[in-house]
């Protein structure tokens, strides 16, 4: 039998004298029938009756997301901004600030009310998109070359894997191996077409083929993830782009996928998994780190660089990766690795997630300084000669950055890069 | 207000374009809506949302791929779109225009618009022959349209960023170089939406002529780079030095 427990009674009393101590308090205001005057609440509405975004409403104006917001910190935004404007009359899905928010989710990390602005401006700019609201042009070709071609650069399709003549070792392409691999490695559309990100693509496909790995790429079958997309309101390319991409990564036989992007790690562990596909995806630091006993012997040179580590906020705050990239780091002889100090957790965003890299010149138009040429700022005064990265978006992000600051004596690469570097000695 | 709007397929030019034999290797290239129709498209969506009526957009079927670039007219704001299937994909452009005009003549049209011109048709003969087939007169490198009653004012752009205005009687048939704001954005999803929804009408074309541009290709083959550019280098004396040298030795000066 369960014990039944009586429910105490609250006791309310205006006067209480125990003991002969007046212990009298006064009546919170809380209790109390007054007027409360707010503003009108439609704008507020508008958005929390979209799907996903309630939480927009759960805002209680404590503004511990501003102090990091990483938009604020060059600019006035952040997500209690964005409630107050809504409150003052603002219509977010009509407004510039609606494409400015990079989904980095620190605001998510610190605001006690979990007001989720990675769930809320997905389904704004959605919103905006579907009305025929303002969409910025950059981002417009974006979406239309993802839909044309398969990816934002608008390459075509039939030179996905062309990068693979530079890599110097041969790259297998799952279809034409016709059996089973250990790792289906997913290039992504940066290192894929970008001249840049491409040298951590080759390099790469070195470092597997030096450990043995037994992988294999899509090549042409490969497109882009889209997930960044959708964060920037593109849900019915996603969903188009995403039904492709299972269907191919269900094709073939692999028991563990590799990315060389975050944004790929987030679209396909947490995103995808929601589309019915629910297979291991790793992140490229994290798989390497679990070689890394096999990876030190083959850093047989000195690199003799004192590198900083931008953390990218799809890696870790929205993946919990912090270790990995630097326990690769600190395998390389001659590395010493200095921290800014916004690091791990509370990592400056570059500016490009959530639609941002393809947003450059309307986000540049509405902040002091871009973000990326910000976080470029803080890693030169680390004293570091060397920024190191471990996403596609953001080595030509910083490049830029680094020369827009005065900093050209930063050099910007891939954790990647700096691997095959130590591998083979200074290219 | 009765908007006819004729949109071509190309070959896309984002990729290197193989040849084969005398033409390209159309097996190896991917066909793409031409890039001025987008600007077509939004100038005739922007009329009709001005003054009413509806938009028909009508183009030739060269591979049988051209319903992804009808149905994402539609999701712009075309009402209705229609095909001429070809299943060639070497169909030119006074081939095409006599098409065009077969099946425009019946649609009852105010206004047609075409593409001032397209990367493989950079002489932009597809508007003057359709109008000339279609006994209407025609105004090509339009930078905006406006209709009132029945009369149509255009902006015509010229070289060395002269432009002219036009007042135009309808029906005529205009070749679009810029529509009036950027063309708008259609969501993937009213795409496929549209794309699942609607059927769209095949028309039925006349015989196929043999060599209907009186062209006949004899070789095609990709520009070879023969030479560059030489960069003179030192004070701007030895550069001026050198260039005059350079002058004096092709006797020019």
């Amino acid at each position: 039998m369960a014990v039944k427990f009586e429910k105490t009674k609250s006791i309310e009393i205006e006067h209480a004298v125990i003991d002969g101590v007046d212990i009298s308090g006064r009546w919170s205001r809380m209790f109390e029938q007054r007027v409360i005057f707010e503003y009108t609440p439609e704008l507020i509405e508008k958005i929390t009756d979209l799907p996903n975004a309630e939480s927009f409403a759960y805002c209680y104006q404590c503004a511990k997301c501003v102090g990091v917001c990483p938009v604020d910190i060059v600019g006035d935004y952040g997500p209690r901004k964005l409630y107050k404007h809504a409150q003052t009359g603002a219509d977010l899905t009509t407004s510039p600030d609606l494409w400015l928010c990079t989904t980095c989710s620190n605001c998510l990390r610190v605001c006690p009310k979990e007001v989720n602005m990675v769930k809320i401006m997905p389904s704004a700019r959605e919103q905006a998109i579907l009305n025929g609201n303002f969409v910025p042009k950059e981002l417009q070709y974006a979406f239309e070359n993802t839909a044309r071609t398969g990816n934002p650069l608008g390459q075509p399709q039939r030179k996905r894997d062309a990068w693979i003549q530079s890599a110097g070792v041969s790259v297998p392409i799952i279809k034409d191996l016709a059996r089973p691999v250990d790792v289906l490695w997913y290039v992504g559309s940066y290192p894929s077409y970008h001249p840049r990100s491409m040298e951590a693509a080759t390099a790469a496909a070195r470092i597997f083929t030096a450990l043995g790995i037994d992988f294999a790429v899509l090549g042409k079958e490969e497109k882009d993830d889209a997930d960044t997309q959708r964060l920037a309101g593109e849900k019915g390319l996603f969903e188009m782009m995403s039904e492709h991409n299972i269907q191919t990564f269900n094709k073939y036989e692999w028991k563990e996928m590799v990315v060389t992007g975050p944004h790929e790690l987030n679209a396909f562990k947490n995103i995808y998994s929601k589309c019915g596909f629910d297979r291991p995806v790793l992140h490229y630091t994290t798989f390497l780190a679990r070689y890394l006993d096999q990876l030190k012997p083959l850093l047989k040179h000195e690199v003799n660089i004192k590198v900083t580590y931008h953390d990218p906020c799809y890696l870790g705050r929205h993946n919990g990766e912090y270790e990995a990239p630097r326990k690769l780091l600190k395998a390389i002889p001659g590395v010493e690795l200095v921290e800014m100090g916004r690091n791990r957790e509370n990592g400056y965003c570059c500016g490009g997630g959530g639609g941002g890299m393809w947003l450059d010149s309307f986000s540049a138009a509405h902040v002091k300084m871009r973000l990326s040429e910000k976080r470029a700022m803080e890693a030169a005064s680390t004293g570091a000669n060397v920024m190191a990265v471990a996403c596609p978006f953001e080595v030509s992000r910083f490049e830029d950055a680094v020369k827009a600051t005065g900093n050209e004596h930063l050099g910007v690469l891939d954790i990647l890069e700096l691997l095959d570097r130590s591998m083979r000695g200074e290219q | 207000m009765n908007i006819i709007v004729a949109i071509k397929h190309i070959p896309s030019t984002a990729d290197d374009l193989p040849v084969k034999g005398n033409n390209l290797d159309f097996d190896s290239v991917d066909f793409v809506m031409n890039e001025f129709d987008e600007q077509s498209i939004e100038q005739a969506v922007l009329i009709k949302e001005a003054v009413g009526g509806t938009v028909t957009v009508v183009g030739i079927d060269l591979i049988g791929e051209l319903d992804g670039a009808l149905y994402l007219a539609l999701a712009k704001g075309a009402d209705k779109a229609l095909k001429i299937s070809a299943d060639d994909p070497s169909v030119d452009s006074h081939q095409q225009a006599k098409w065009l005009a077969e099946a425009i003549q019946g649609l009852s049209s105010d206004l047609i618009f075409t593409s001032v011109q397209a990367s493989n048709d950079l002489d932009g003969q597809i508007g003057p022959m359709l109008a000339a087939y279609l006994d209407m007169p025609y105004i090509g490198g339009v930078s905006s349209v406006e209709v009132s009653g029945n009369t149509a004012t255009v902006n015509k752009e010229f070289a060395g960023g002269v432009g002219a205005k036009y007042a135009l009687s309808l029906p005529s048939v205009i070749g679009v170089q810029a529509s009036s704001k950027p063309p708008r954005y259609a969501p993937v999803s009213k795409v496929r939406q549209i794309a699942q929804t609607v059927k769209i009408e095949e028309l039925a074309h006349s015989a196929q002529v043999e060599n209907s541009a009186g062209l006949i290709f004899k070789k095609m083959a990709p520009l070879i780079m023969t030479g560059r550019a030489e960069m003179f280098t030192g004070s701007p004396r030895e550069v001026a030095t050198k260039i005059v040298d350079l002058l004096k030795s092709k006797g020019l000066a």
